[in-house]
């Protein structure tokens, strides 16, 4: 039976929180306008009401979908086509993110977080209307975006709703002309790829990110509109540097995501969807560098609130490019287009026009200062790393928005065929090298300039221990690292003496006021990143290259080189340094802690149960009797792979992944072993095809005795022993039945296998029972017996013998990468501590001005 | 003020250079044709061709032939404008090439050759399930 109720109540839900945000926006802007101050606190509590409501309906709107996911409602096309009956309780919150609706809700419920948390804190300070206006629109406006609702008249769609029944959404499929009440037994399943740990938490910390810089624009809005032009920085302050502390990690767990899970070798592949995050991103730490010059000396206000709303827009806009289909091919991995461009549009248009024109309009009142920019002073090389970071995001920003001009060209008409960069790395890499040799330099000079003002002289005395010792680590790490690339060169100098310039104050100040030392813990933070990039980037090196050359250019060496590695099953190679083994498959199997041989399970009707065909035994335990259901991850098959080191005779397992799936055909993640040093990554390019599309070879008859040797695939192999057998699997033997088995050994490689064929006699019938052996590519038929020649008939077919195509990276020092994301965090959430203090107690600062005196060259910290 | 505008010509200077960079580094959908002649021409750049994979008359793709060792494939890919190339991929066969209803080359002409460095495939229903079973 179909449950429409709960699917009826989540829609209506989602009306009711549509409209409650338009009623919380419009009570909160009368609010905002109205000049009797009791009239305006009445407007104020209603609207605080009312946006209250809308976030209790917005949990309900989740409550009901995952309601409809939890419990299988396959009825329902969301949970049909992101989940499945088999699919772990702890993935299925993985669900509400890999469909496009869910995610919008998940960027609506951060909303309603954030707006709560801003309504309690800010109830005295008269921030909440103004503020909260601002909220409640974009609310309305993520709202939309779900509601699913036909306006009668001009048949015009707003939203697609997660509410949908399958049977509405697929209106061609013949099963529901038959049965409208046809329910699926089973769901299509999450993408495999986001069955994993990080993309459990990578969304919901990339959506926060997104929802916190609503913040700093709605703070920002806020000022411009009351014309408290100042005033919004102090609580803006802390919440931009939030933002950019969980926004940069949703980033960087991507980034490890895609290092652990995806195969294009690396953790950042400059693709669309990557750069739509990374540019915001970029604006926003400017922002908080020019919101920090306002605070200190007066100056970059007006920069500071363009920086501020251009955040916001940039959010919007990646919003639009990931998820309006617009990028097309431009993507790997772009949401489908639901039809929202137009929305989309809408959306991000509307708010920047309104914060465009509302800015404008009072722009010329805006304060600003006329104080003389001077090189010697702090503001000014903090500003300079401001303007590098634009420009960083300017570079990023032209090339990823490509797809955009040739849409708008053709809009009106014309041809464009321009299309992204073909070597995107290469070419990303190019510029934003150098903008990464310009932030290190100013982040690690900009610290010293801690006097309001310093003369070249002292600048010379402070810098000169940093530098000695910046040239003498850099010339070490060169030699070491083998650095010697020129550019490659300066960025490591550059970011060791960020470093070390860091260091010295995070030396100097961190003791005696941690609270102060975010800035420079950040920079470091920012420099080890630098040098983890530098590195595994830069010299990642492909073990497993190989010189026989492609395909047209055999002849001709020096030409193309291949960089992967064919493995034979059990049949060593030598790859660089190491010696390796590929070994089989190896499924997943539930409640088992390592790798199973899929030889050892036989498959059922239901993919994901097995039955035994053997013991498992592992350190003494045994996991399952032959005979036993066992469950398995089906998708998923590992690929057993042994090194050898071939000086040190050290040998360690990786077991890369792939999946194969229908719909989109191989799925390959890497296994990694990490050492302090490098990482080493291993994934396959190539499997053969699954067991059922094999093709075998037509089978060939051999005549043979005990004992003799003859090839089958290419493998020494000969027949050891033929015997009776009184049991045979599947087959209940009677009185009177004959059961021979043979066992013909296989020399495969390093292993060795014993194929036994059964031959049956039972009133004179002949029975044959081939065995096969999917990694030799090998079956055998015991066809006939010959007593008197003491002769053996035996049916041979082939088939492509088991192998994998491999590739093989080595990713040095990547885990200074990692760590200098770490410390980049942690400076952030000290630097977000001090600046909600400032604003929390703003009195603090005031009796502690007589230590002010004496502090007055309290370092740049962020 | 005087520091104002050297950072305000430099920020413009670099701008414009970001700008020009991006244009000229900017690959182009083409066809065969006119990647042959561009490649005649000097042009060494990399650029995209769109196209489907040859098929025969029955419908079944032809002239996919994986390398011996596995490591690399050549195929025949007619573009937009039905010339045919047969087009060199220095990695293994992607799986799921012999699917695809569109491709993507991203390479160059070295002399008669057609390389390709990238290989883009556009599959039925990537995204979307379709059918119900």
């Amino acid at each position: 039976m179909i449950n429409t109720f709960i699917g009826n109540l989540g829609h209506f839900f989602v009306i009711s929180s549509f409209i409650t945000s338009l009623v919380a926006a419009y009570a909160y802007i009368t609010a905002t306008v109205e000049s009797d101050i009791i009239k305006a606190q009445s407007w104020k509590r209603f609207a605080r009401t009312a946006f209250y409501v809308h976030g209790g309906l917005v949990v309900g709107v989740i409550a009901s979908l995952f309601f409809i996911i939890y419990n299988h409602l396959f009825e329902y096309h969301y949970a049909w086509s992101h989940s499945s009956l088999s699919l772990p309780v702890y993935y299925m919150i993985s669900c509400f993110w890999e469909g496009q609706e869910g995610s919008f809700l998940l960027w609506i419920f951060w909303h309603v977080i954030l707006g709560v948390v801003l309504i309690r804190t800010n109830r005295q300070t008269g921030w909440e209307a103004p503020v909260m206006a601002v909220f409640a629109l974009v609310q309305a406006f993520l709202a939309s975006m779900i509601l699913g609702t036909v306006i009668p008249g001009i048949e015009l769609k707003i939203g697609s709703s997660p509410f949908l029944l399958l049977r509405d959404v697929m209106t061609d499929a013949p099963v529901f002309a038959m049965n409208p009440d046809f329910r699926p037994e089973d769901g299509t399943g999450l993408n495999p790829l986001l069955q994993n740990y990080w993309m459990v938490i990578h969304p919901p910390t990339l959506f926060l990110g997104f929802a916190t810089t609503l913040v700093p624009f709605a703070f920002c809005m806020a000022g411009v509109w009351r014309k408290q032009y100042e005033s919004w920085v102090k609580p803006a302050l802390p919440w931009a540097i939030f933002s950019a502390a969980v926004l940069g990690l949703g980033i960087m767990m991507g980034a490890y995501w895609a290092y652990e899970t995806l195969n294009f070798g690396g953790y950042w592949n400059w693709d669309p969807v990557e750069n739509a995050v990374y540019i915001p991103w970029l604006v926003l730490v400017a922002s908080i560098h020019t919101l920090i010059i306002f605070k200190n000396n007066g100056t970059a206000l007006k920069t500071s609130i363009v920086l501020v709303i251009a955040t916001f827009v940039l959010i919007l806009y990646s919003t639009f490019l990931t998820r309006s289909g617009i990028l097309g091919n431009a993507s790997v991995h772009s949401f489908t287009d639901l039809g929202l461009s137009g929305q989309l549009l809408i959306y991000m248009l509307f708010f920047t026009v309104a914060a465009i024109v509302l800015s404008a309009i009072r722009w010329k009142e805006i304060p600003t200062s006329e104080k003389e920019a001077s090189a010697y002073s702090r503001e000014f090389w903090i500003f300079i790393g401001a303007t590098t970071l634009c420009l960083m995001a300017f570079q990023v920003l032209v090339p990823t928005s490509i797809p955009v001009y040739n849409s708008i060209i053709e809009s009106f008409g014309g041809v464009s065929n321009v299309a992204p960069p073909a070597d995107q790395v290469e070419f990303y890499t190019k510029f934003q090298l150098w903008f990464a040799i310009a932030i290190a330099l100013l982040s690690g000079t900009g610290q010293f300039f801690f006097w309001r003002k310093m003369d070249p002289d002292k600048l010379k005395s402070e810098l000169s221990v940093p530098l000695i010792i910046t040239l003498i680590v850099s010339a070490a790490a060169m030699l070491i690292g083998k650095v010697t690339n020129p550019v490659y060169i300066l960025l490591l100098t550059v970011s060791v003496y960020s470093i070390v310039a860091n260091g010295k104050i995070l030396l100097r100040f961190g003791r005696e006021n941690f609270r102060l030392s975010g800035g420079s813990i950040s920079h470091i933070g920012v420099a080890m990143i630098f040098i983890g990039i530098l590195f595994s980037s830069g010299y990642s090196n492909i073990v497993s290259i190989n010189e026989s050359g492609l395909l047209i250019f055999k002849d001709d060496p020096g030409n193309e080189n291949l960089e992967n590695t064919l493995l034979w099953i059990n049949e060593p190679r030598n790859m660089g340094e190491y010696e390796l083994i590929y070994k089989g498959q190896r499924v997943d199997a539930r409640d088992v802690p390592v790798y199973v041989d899929r030889d050892l399970l036989s498959p059922t009707e239901t993919p994901r149960l097995t039955i035994a065909t053997a013991d498992f035994l592992h350190d003494g335990t045994r996991y399952f009797a032959k005979g036993d259901t066992v469950q398995i991850h089906p998708e998923n098959t590992y690929h057993e792979v042994q090194y050898t080191d071939r000086e040190t005779g050290k040998q360690f397992t990786l077991y890369p992944r792939s999946q194969v799936n229908p719909n989109m055909g191989l799925i390959a993640s890497p296994d990694i072993v990490r050492s302090l040093g490098k990482d080493l990554y291993t994934h396959v390019s190539a499997i053969p095809p699954t067991e059922e599309e094999k093709e075998w070879a037509e089978m060939e008859e051999k005549e043979i005795k005990m004992g003799e040797q003859f090839f089958a695939n290419d493998y020494v192999t000969k027949l050891t022993k033929i015997e009776r057998v009184d049991q045979v699997d599947g087959v209940d033997l009677q009185e009177g039945d004959l059961a021979v088995q043979a066992h013909i050994q296989v020399m495969g490689g390093v292993e060795e296998y014993i194929l036994k064929p059964i031959y049956l006699i039972r009133d004179r019938m002949v029975g044959r029972i081939p065995d096969t052996s999917h990694e030799l590519g090998l079956r055998f038929t015991l066809l006939n017996i010959v007593p008197d020649e003491n002769k053996f008939v035996l049916g041979m077919e082939t088939s492509q013998k088991e192998y994998i195509v491999l590739k093989a990276i080595e990713k040095p020092l990547i885990n200074v990468l990692w760590i200098g994301t770490l410390l980049l965090m942690f400076g952030f959430s000290i630097a977000t501590y001090r600046r909600y203090q400032d604003y929390r107690k703003p009195a603090k600062k005031v009796s502690s001005s007589a230590k002010s005196q004496k502090s007055r060259g309290k370092p740049v910290s962020v | 003020m005087k520091l104002k505008y050297i950072i305000a010509l430099i920020v413009v200077a670099v701008s414009v250079t970001i700008i020009m960079s991006t244009a000229g580094d900017a690959s182009s959908y083409v066809t065969f044709a006119e990647a042959s002649t561009l490649a005649q021409n000097g042009e060494d750049k990399s650029i995209h061709v769109v196209g489907t994979l040859k098929k025969d008359a029955d419908g079944e793709v032809v002239g996919v032939e994986p390398s011996e060792d596995k490591l690399s494939v050549s195929f025949v890919m007619v573009d937009e404008n039905n010339q045919e190339q047969q087009v060199f991929y220095n990695e293994p066969m992607p799986a799921d090439l012999l699917r695809s209803e569109q491709v993507v080359v991203i390479g160059s002409y070295h002399d008669q050759h057609f390389v390709a460095d990238k290989v883009l495939l556009k599959c039925p229903s990537k995204y979307q399930e379709e059918e119900i079973s």
